[in-house]
């Protein structure tokens, strides 16, 4: 069941991080990122919401950015899907 | 392939710079490979020269200088600017006779525009400089300081700054602010979709990529002989 947001958000998450394929498809709601991703470093995270800025056109804001956000895949696909709705 | 120096007057340098050059015997044409810029171009140096050593087998020589204040580079990077990469740009045009110019990401920016070639996955100086504002907002977070993305970049564009590790100065994160890729090139577009492989630029270890660097040579070696 994998919508438009989710594909690209698991290829930007391929590209950013050097996922495999499988690491990829792995990917629940619930996967930690932060933390919990040794590649996930502050530059990674950078690099990470600069390519959903421009592969999902949505703008994020510096104050939008927070632990949570990045907690889990969950977390990011919900955030990113909001941001496309506005 | 072997390390060389090419006179190159930057402020504050040695007037040398070094550059990694393949040139097979007899070769056809000369290309200047112009790296990604700043942290994108650690991390691809490798894949750029696997198609240096591609395009060499073919019979094409190749050339991929260092900036100034990059890489190998005694000069210190601070002290640069866009207008002098572009002029040492074309300082390496001609001191090693190239023929064509091939630029990966930001590269594009410095590029000489006269030249025909190839410009891989180019981008303007905001995009540049987005991720590493970011990184440096994201690490201070981390460390329960508060920076925001545009204060850093003002703050940049009066006194310089360091991101990431890299000390730009102020004419520098001017010069990336306002600079927008060359329109009318001699260069077609290249793109990762187009080619295949993984981009390399975006991960936060250095890595290689045989595919590409032969998708990437072999697409050269396709436009030179067409």
């Amino acid at each position: 069941m994998h919508d438009d947001t989710d594909t690209l958000l698991r290829a930007i998450l391929r590209d950013v991080l050097g996922l495999r394929a499988a690491q990829v498809a792995a990917l629940e709601a619930d996967t930690g990122l932060f933390g919990a991703l040794p590649e996930l470093d502050s530059m990674a995270v950078a690099g990470l919401l600069t390519e959903m800025e421009d592969r999902l056109d949505i703008a994020i804001d510096d104050d939008e950015v927070d632990g949570e956000l990045l907690e889990t895949y969950g977390n990011l696909l919900a955030f990113a899907k909001a941001k496309q709705q506005r | 392939m072997r390390i060389v120096a090419w006179p190159c007057p930057a402020p504050g340098g040695t007037g040398e710079e070094f550059a990694i050059v393949a040139v097979p015997p007899a070769s056809a044409a000369r290309i200047l490979i112009v790296p990604a810029l700043f942290e994108e171009a650690n991390r691809t140096r490798r894949m750029l020269v696997e198609t240096m050593r591609a395009l060499a087998k073919s019979g094409i020589a190749s050339v991929l200088p260092d900036l100034a204040g990059c890489n190998e580079s005694l000069a210190p990077l601070d002290a640069q600017d866009l207008a002098g990469w572009r002029a040492a740009m074309v300082a390496a045009t001609d001191h090693f006779a190239a023929t064509h110019v091939f630029s990966l990401r930001g590269g594009a920016l410095v590029a000489p525009v006269n030249l025909p070639g190839w410009r891989f996955e180019p981008i303007a100086g905001a995009q540049v400089l987005r991720p590493l504002l970011r990184a440096r907002t994201v690490a201070a977070r981390e460390e329960s300081r508060s920076e925001t993305m545009d204060g850093l970049l003002e703050h940049g564009r009066d006194v310089g700054i360091e991101l990431a590790g890299y000390r730009l100065g102020a004419a520098m994160v001017r010069d990336l602010t306002a600079a927008a890729l060359p329109e009318s090139v001699a260069q077609a577009l290249l793109t990762l979709d187009e080619l295949g492989g993984a981009a390399l630029w975006l991960r936060s270890e250095p890595g290689d990529d045989a595919d590409m660097s032969a998708a990437l040579s072999a697409r050269v070696v396709a436009d030179l002989t067409s």
